[in-house]
């Protein structure tokens, strides 16, 4: 084993390892399977459905990584990482409105939206929008910079805790409304929609939608591992440091405006990327995408599962997601109810979540019966 | 054209329908069962023969209430009961073959300023009034005798001085040049958009030549539209400076009970817009109570509805604060949290109760209206009233913080809570009466909401982001600074909106916002010495 692997080797004990393959071995194998090759009939036949909005959760949770390592790891509670996620999901969006062509309804070059503002061209900040690679880049430079830019001023001036919170919610808000506008040139309300393709596959068949499930899962795995890779190194202590005394990290002679700066646009980047999965799964993307609500639920998800570990913040956005989607069919008018006692239960009784509350238990039970102690917790 | 319509309509309302009969059977005929320039000429002929008794046939047919009968009788009908329009006595049982008499738009266009015209001779001031300013709107030169006869007969001033610009209109339609000249001169006093538009016809350029032949005309003209818009231009500043001062004030009635709860306690409660829309449901309970039980007192409802906008929010605040933000006092992160919660559950509780769409609120009718400063400028009574409101409030949690008891043992706990608790405040007491304070005038604030918007789960949504920036642009703790940063975003708010556009006016303001934290974080008026460091 060469010296990276080995280092990789070391982010999870064993039954970590053995976890984290079993999940793989379901999304890369077992998925694709029951949807793609099983009959429709079958018992064990996974529908489309189920699949896009597994799709859906798998980049939520991405998200949920990410603000874990902003928020669990360094204490500093974005409200507006929503934003990252729309825009990244926008920079996809425009390279997926680029690939409809002149399949629109106005059979024109340019989008719909665009005809109908009766714009004869593609704004500058449109063009190279229709290569792949370009969008790509997009959707890592786009949430970057921003997050570069404004966290750069604003751990400067040492905004910190709640008022950074406001801030970043301001932030997002004010992009809401920017997006809103017709002439952002964004398509407005309607935001982008009805993709017909993607790298030059339909985007609607089964087998477009399994690649993209999988290469979330991809996504998914791989930034754990780099949020572990993080956490677990110097950097990530003094990520840890920052968030417990900010004042005495100072006095060691860190810098703690680098740090910050450095996870901050990290975790705004892969939020984007995130955002670029999730577009062409769910087909839309709007400006409601960036509304202050939806930020501040990314932060519940990560609250529910468990702050400060990784595992946490995937398994909140799981639970909070699909309990959403079932709630939001079942009992549409409780949704919200649900949502706002689960802000205030889980801050008042779960302060460290279900990972928390689980790790709590079993300490309580080993002490009961006093035996060989296990080694590592799963986070 | 729409707003003539809804003069003239105002017009039909206010005077009694005077008598059918008195325009000769010639005139009616043609009016009814002529061709379409038949009946622009009868109008001609009445107009010139200035005859009021007409008004009532030109109404009835500009309203389609006129019916023809076996082509001859003409008929009035209004709610199934007809009136002969020739003899005046009224048909019963109406007969069941009418044909309507068909009203195109020029000839209701006609029929509209020849009603206006003739209602120039009418007795009531307001009338008047009313008529003069419907034609100002849309008036032709055939107007012109009939304009200048009500001129010589009229005595109100200000009536007589929108004739005198009215027939000034109509005069630089003249084909004499003297004429025209003395009217662009007489156009120069007036403060109507529309005199703008109308002198910068005249100098507008068809081809080589000018709208206007006259050099002479085309100089006074220019003279005079440069008076015109300075006056404008100083109503729309005028007007902006109100707007902005009103915008500010809801921000200042929505920020003030932030500025408690979060500028003294340090409770980030982001529910504090559901409080308000609490307010707001809790005055439009009262509106609905008052109107079932005491219609008579409707007028007044709002005398009921403030201490039971302000006891509903605080009670629920209170509750708030005993049961859930008590908890998480010191975790401010958390607290964002929980009472984002509550606000969720505060919406949503508000939706199953009162369903999902807005409810009407209606004001009082010594609230409805407006004073008009400029014809350019009203000033709505409902936003006066709001302004006096929020200056009142002010004034009295200002008296309540600096010279009550309790207002001492906030003030106490806010600076050293360990010591406060160390000489005998009871410190849990004092949160829960604050934050109940806090809640109450995010209550009045929704009473106010109320009086000049729509009320609905959301309305809390759309002013916690604007309220924060108050608090936090104001400075912590600080009730001047919030004051100050209320008046300056919505004066600076109005202002960028008229120059930019609504939208781009708040992402401005948000930007200027993000960048002003930068170089002060502790906000417009920070706290000096020790406490400045928590």
């Amino acid at each position: 084993m060469g010296p990276l692997s080995s280092g990789i080797g070391k982010l999870y004990g064993r039954r970590g390892w053995a976890a984290l393959g079993a999940c793989a071995a379901i999304l890369f194998v077992l998925f694709p399977l029951a949807n793609l090759a099983l009959p429709k009939g079958s018992p064990f036949y996974i529908s489309d459905y189920t699949v896009a909005l597994t799709g859906k959760i798998m980049s939520y949770a991405i998200v949920a990584v990410a603000m874990d390592l902003i928020w669990g790891y360094t204490g500093i509670l974005s409200l507006g990482h929503g934003l990252f996620f729309a825009l990244g999901g926008y920079a996809m969006g425009m390279y997926l409105m680029r690939m409809i062509g002149r399949e629109g309804q106005y059979r024109s070059e340019l989008p719909d939206f665009m005809v109908f503002l009766d714009w004869k061209a593609y704004p500058w900040y449109w063009s190279f929008t229709d290569q792949f690679w370009y969008a790509a880049l997009l959707v890592v430079l786009a949430p970057g910079l921003l997050a570069f830019v404004f966290g750069f001023f604003a751990f400067r001036s040492r905004i910190k805790g709640v008022y950074f919170s406001i801030i970043t919610q301001a932030l997002t808000f004010a992009f809401m409304l920017l997006f809103f506008r017709n002439d952002t040139g964004f398509g407005g309300n309607n935001g982008f929609t009805d993709f017909k393709r993607i790298a030059g596959f339909p985007i609607a068949t089964s087998e477009t939608r399994m690649a993209l499930f999988m290469l979330t899962g991809a996504t998914l795995v791989i930034s754990l591992l780099f949020a572990r890779y993080i956490v677990t190194s110097k950097f990530g202590r003094v990520l840890t440091a920052i968030r417990d005394a900010e004042s005495r990290v100072m006095f060691c002679g860190y810098n703690p405006v680098h740090y910050k700066l450095v996870i901050w646009t990290a975790s705004a980047v892969i939020c984007g990327i995130a955002g670029a999965l999730y577009v062409p799964q769910v087909g839309i993307i709007n400006p409601s995408e960036m509304s202050p609500a939806n930020s501040i639920e990314i932060a519940i998800w990560v609250a529910v599962g468990g702050r400060g570990s990784l595992v946490g913040a995937i398994l909140g956005a799981g639970i909070v997601n699909f309990a959403k989607s079932w709630f939001t069919v079942a009992f549409p008018e409780y949704w919200l109810f649900f949502l706002g006692l689960l802000f205030i239960l889980v801050t008042l009784f779960l302060p460290q979540g279900v990972v928390g509350a689980f790790d709590e238990v079993r300490k309580r039970l080993r002490e009961r019966k006093p035996g060989p102690p296990e080694r590592g917790s799963v986070a | 054209m729409r707003t003539l319509r809804a003069l003239l309509l105002l017009l039909v309302l206010a005077t009694p329908a005077l008598p059918a009969s008195a325009i000769g059977p010639a005139l009616i005929e043609k009016l009814a069962l002529g061709e379409h320039e038949d009946k622009v000429a009868a109008i001609t002929e009445l107009l010139a023969a200035d005859d009021a008794s007409a008004l009532g046939f030109l109404q009835a047919l500009h309203d389609g209430a006129v019916q023809v009968v076996g082509g001859k009788q003409v008929l009035i009908v209004k709610d199934d009961a007809g009136v002969d329009a020739a003899s005046g006595k009224s048909v019963t049982p109406l007969p069941q073959e009418r044909e309507d008499v068909v009203v195109n738009n020029r000839l209701r266009r006609e029929l509209a300023s020849a009603i206006a015209a003739l209602r120039l001779a009418s007795p009531n001031r307001n009338t008047r009034m009313a008529a003069a300013k419907a034609l100002q709107n849309g008036a032709d030169e055939e107007l012109l005798p009939l304009v200048s006869r009500a001129l010589a007969k009229e005595s109100d001033a200000d009536v007589k001085n929108l004739l005198t610009l009215l027939r000034a209109a109509l005069q630089l339609q003249s084909k004499d040049a003297a004429t025209r000249l003395a009217a662009a001169k007489a156009l120069g006093s007036s403060s109507n958009p529309n005199t703008k538009a109308l002198l910068l016809g005249l100098l507008e350029k068809k081809g080589e030549s000018y709208a206007e032949a006259d050099a002479a005309v085309r100089a006074e003209a220019r003279s005079s539209l440069k008076a015109v818009e300075s006056r404008l231009a100083t109503g729309d500043r005028f007007g902006q400076i109100f707007t902005g001062a009103s915008l500010g004030s809801i921000l200042l009635l929505a920020a003030l009970g932030l500025a408690i709860t979060y500028g003294l306690m340090g409770v980030i409660n982001m529910a504090h817009g559901e409080l308000i829309m609490v307010g707001a449901y809790s005055t439009y309970v009262v509106q609905n109570l008052f109107r079932t039980y005491a219609p008579g007192l409707f007028d007044w409802y709002l005398a009921a509805a403030v201490p039971a906008a302000f006891a509903v929010a605080a009670l629920v605040g209170m509750a708030l604060e005993r049961s859930v933000i008590r908890f998480l006092y010191g975790r401010p992160l958390e607290t964002l949290l929980a009472t984002w919660g509550i606000s969720l559950i505060l919406i949503q509780a508000a939706r199953t109760l009162f369903g999902a769409q807005n409810v009407q609120v209606e004001n009082p009718v010594w609230m409805s209206g407006g004073i008009a400063v400029m014809s350019n400028v009203v000033l709505p009574y409902n936003r006066i009233v709001i302004i006096g409101f929020a200056i009142a409030v002010l004034l009295a949690v200002w008296l309540l913080l600096t010279r009550t008891r309790l207002g001492l043992f906030v003030r106490g706990v806010t600076q050293n809570r360990a010591m406060a608790s160390c000489v005998g405040v009871p410190t849990a007491r004092v949160d829960t009466w604050a934050f109940g304070l806090g809640s109450g005038i995010a209550g009045l604030a929704g009473c106010a909401l109320s009086q000049i918007g729509n009320v609905g789960p959301d309305l809390g949504q759309s002013y916690i982001v604007d309220s924060f920036m108050v608090v936090v642009l104001g400075g912590v703790g600080q009730l001047a600074g919030t004051v100050y940063a209320a008046l300056g975003l919505g004066m600076a708010n109005k202002y960028l909106e008229a120059w930019s556009g609504a939208v781009l006016a708040k992402i401005a303001i948000l930007a200027f916002i993000i960048v002003f934290i930068q170089k002060r974080p502790q906000g417009l008026f920070a706290l000096k010495g020790r406490m400045a460091d928590s």
